[in-house]
């Protein structure tokens, strides 16, 4: 016991000593840095609109259905799609979790086949393969991109809906794309919010 | 597959592989005491905790009283990080009026940050205060890892060491971990997050107008008892904020891997790009690696860490390739409905259920592969939806207890218990007395090591077994095999400090609460035990030269003897159980 007891007092004081250190300067040590350095990003990469207003953020995605938008990927988030946070219900970033036979997610009324009858419903002659992202929940319920290939299914729809011609759309698709980091990491992709609120401008 | 997978495996490989000799020497310096760059700067610091702690830095401690020093230190953090989260609606940085956490969840909580598991039956950005997430769980993230890497370095003192009762100061290994090592790491990797689009803020959470709002219909009950739906309107969408990259960083270098949102690694604010997800994994799994090296030069001897290295990766870049191929191969029933599964340059293909298209399948099965190996227990994509196979490759990533690269500190320390019973094995065949590094090893060695090789399926298949047995264990399961996946998928992540989940399972419940915080107590603490009675009987011995008949342990004949024993404990141990999960998912699926 001797033992236990001599080692009392670093005990205490090493946990207190730390976790200020660890705890407490470090964190408001990057706050500092990052907020002098990187507000944008630091404070959420919010995206302001024409009045000032913030729209959204660059990196959260957010839910859409109306035919002159393009779709993002479905989400599972409870108890809307895309809810990153709800002060009601105490939820936030989620996926489905669903395994890969669940019925939720392959069964003739589970989460994919609703989304392509969705998709279909929307767009009746589209007869092109559905990119697999379009019809998948996304792990964090807000990824704010899908694929060009999910872009490209989509185009001719928001082109018919809005009246305005494929080939602008198209454009507006590739202006909105980004590559794989350094030509290797990760996979090329769409931000569907950015993109969006591109099209309204579009007269 | 495509080409740039594996490219992506193959860039993560070198970069890692560079790491490893300049990291390891850093940290072989810091370890012995010696000038390592940064000491100019925070000696003095380094000088004055001790005082404060009232140790003499050089007063060195027999592993029995190294043990007693860790236990204690350990349970204070319990403690703490119990107390803040049951008294955070008192307490300032509280922005959203987060109330107390419930006494089993912060119970399972607590054990889960302190013994460097990090599993998580809650939802962070929906309990935890600012508070609680910096002074709490990330206190825990930078102590538990510090707390494993000194628990190495005094069982390779132990190695290297003759003749002695002492196996270094515990205050001394801990203090400079994270001094010198983790503080360093954590600060550049916090800030190449946030450059890249983290967010760091103590701000209260923000509502921005949607572009195109939303009603969803939502049923209740009236006084009378009847069920009224109500169409509730969306028109707003709630940013959650905090102090994110400085914890996201030390919970990948920590190998801790709770994250500050339940999304976890997949939530775009803790890991914005491709470049974020790439040096999360680079930075889970460098100190592991590079302590080897470290190893090396402790024992005089640097090819013995690249020989245990090897081993290491030779198995993590085969599973990492098994599970690459597994997403990518995709679920055949999603295929069957018409929809577009192959990967191309504009289509990421494969099983994207559960996954983010910025990291695409590549990406998502390397960081999957990574975490689980290295007790991490961090996502970028929901293991949960992986497929059958996929997910298996992360069930046996997580059974192999934390030998292939592992946590910091504990991976080495579990690897060289396996080290240490293949060199018996190999005494066995040839009938000669085993020695490692000059030192014999005898009964009392080979009695420690098989607990430690013993707890962890002791733990992992008696508490699966437990929980398939009660109505408490599977009331909140997906159906039918994969349902007996996520419950052995829980207690081999609690049961080897992993931390990750199939979180289909509804796992914050006073059952897995419970169960599971003493499954992971257990597996830290009780492991660490044997480990430090390891180090003390091997320093006090004499070194015994080398022969003709000692077993050389840094040839590629004894990586492969090493690799041998590890899966062979490993895969005898658990196949049954796969057999029953995701072994039988898989035929289903082929159906």
């Amino acid at each position: 016991m001797t033992i236990v007891r001599s080692q009392i007092r670093p005990a205490l004081v090493a946990l207190a000593v730390l976790a200020v250190i660890t705890g407490g300067i470090y964190p408001f040590l990057v706050t500092g840095l990052a907020q002098a350095l990187f507000p944008y990003q630091a404070n959420g990469s919010i995206i302001l609109g024409k009045d000032g207003q913030p729209v959204g953020s660059a990196l959260i995605g957010q839910q859409f259905d109306d035919p002159k938008y393009f779709w993002g990927r479905p989400s599972a988030t409870a108890p809307a799609p895309y809810t990153a946070f709800n002060p009601d219900t105490l939820t936030g970033s989620s996926g489905s979790n669903y395994g890969p036979l669940n019925d939720a997610l392959i069964g003739p009324n589970g989460s994919i086949q609703q989304r392509i009858r969705a998709l279909h419903a929307a767009d009746p002659t589209n007869t092109m393969p559905i990119p697999v992202d379009l019809v998948t929940a996304s792990a964090s319920g807000l990824d704010p991109h899908i694929s060009p290939a999910a872009a490209e299914y989509q185009v001719a729809r928001v082109a018919r809906a809005r009246g305005i011609a494929i080939a602008r759309i198209r454009a507006l698709v590739a202006q909105h794309t980004a590559g794989r980091t350094f030509g290797i990491l990760g996979e090329p992709r769409v931000n569907v919010l950015e993109l969006n609120l591109e099209l309204n401008t579009l007269t | 597959m495509t080409i740039n997978g594996f490219l992506q495996i193959a860039l993560y490989l070198l970069m890692l592989v560079a790491l490893v000799k300049p990291l390891g020497w850093y940290m072989a310096r810091v370890y012995e005491g010696q000038p390592a760059g940064l000491n100019r700067l925070l000696a003095p610091l380094e000088r004055l905790l001790y005082r404060l702690f009232g140790i003499q830095p050089d007063a060195e401690m027999s592993w029995t009283h190294y043990l007693a020093a860790m236990l204690l230190f350990n349970a204070l953090g319990v403690g703490l990080l119990y107390a803040l989260q049951r008294l955070q609606g008192w307490l300032p940085l509280n922005p959203r009026g987060f109330a107390a956490v419930t006494p089993d969840s912060a119970l399972n909580t607590a054990t889960s940050f302190v013994t460097n598991t990090n599993w998580q039956g809650y939802s962070g950005e929906a309990t935890m205060s600012y508070l609680t997430q910096m002074l709490g769980m990330n206190v825990q993230n930078f102590l538990s890892a510090a707390t494993g890497m000194a628990l190495l370095i005094a069982l390779i003192r132990g190695i290297a060491r003759r003749s002695t009762t002492t196996i270094g100061n515990f205050w001394v290994d801990l203090t400079r971990s994270v001094l010198y090592i983790l503080l360093p790491l954590a600060l550049l990797v916090a800030l190449v997050e946030v450059q890249q689009g983290a967010i760091q803020t103590v701000a209260d959470y923000r509502a921005v107008n949607v572009l195109q709002p939303q009603h969803y219909a939502q049923a209740r009950t009236d006084i009378a008892g009847k069920t009224i739906t109500d169409t509730v309107q969306v028109t707003q969408q709630w940013l959650p904020m905090g102090p994110v990259a400085s914890q996201v960083a030390i919970k990948h270098i920590g190998t801790n891997g709770g994250g500050f949102f339940n999304a976890n690694a997949a939530h775009p604010y803790e890991s914005p790009t491709p470049l974020t997800d790439f040096v999360l994994v680079l930075a889970e799994t460098c100190i592991a690696a590079a302590l080897t090296y470290t190893f090396g030069i402790m024992v005089g001897d640097t090819r013995q860490g690249w020989a245990i290295l090897a081993a290491m990766l030779i198995v993590l870049v085969a599973f990492q390739c098994v599970a690459y191929w597994a997403e990518a191969s995709g679920n055949p029933h999603i295929a069957a409905m018409g929809v577009d599964t192959l990967a191309s340059n504009s289509n990421p293909g494969g099983n994207m259920e559960g996954k983010e298209v910025r990291f695409g399948i590549a990406r998502s099965a390397l960081f999957a592969t990574a975490t689980t190996a290295t007790s991490t227990g961090a996502v970028d994509a929901m293991h949960d939806s992986f497929t059958p196979l996929g997910g298996m490759v992360l069930l046996i990533m997580m059974q192999f207890s934390e030998t292939i690269l592992g946590g910091v500190g504990s991976g080495l320390y579990g690897m060289l218990i396996f080290v240490i019973v293949a060199v018996f094995i190999a005494g066995l065949m040839v009938g000669r007395t085993p020695e490692y590094l000059g030192k014999k090893i005898e009964v009392y060695e080979m009695k420690m090591a098989s607990l430690v090789v013993l707890i962890m399926p002791i733990i992992v298949l008696g508490c699966t077994a437990l929980a398939v047995s009660t109505q408490a264990g599977t009331t909140n399961t997906q159906p039918a095999a994969h349902g007996f996946s996520e419950v052995l998928y829980a207690f081999s992540s609690m049961g080897n400090n992993n931390g990750s989940a199939f979180a289909g399972l509804g796992a914050n419940t006073l059952f897995y609460n419970l169960v599971g915080s003493f499954a992971m107590l257990v597996s830290r603490f009780w492991l660490a035990i044997p480990t430090l009675a390891i180090a003390g009987s091997l320093a006090r011995k004499k070194v015994v030269p080398a022969g003709p008949g000692t077993l050389a342990t840094h040839t590629p004949l004894f990586v492969a003897l090493l690799i041998g024993v590890v899966v062979l404990v490993g895969a005898l141990t658990f196949i049954p159980a796969l057999a029953l999960g995701p072994i039988v998912e898989h035929l289903l699926m082929l159906q």
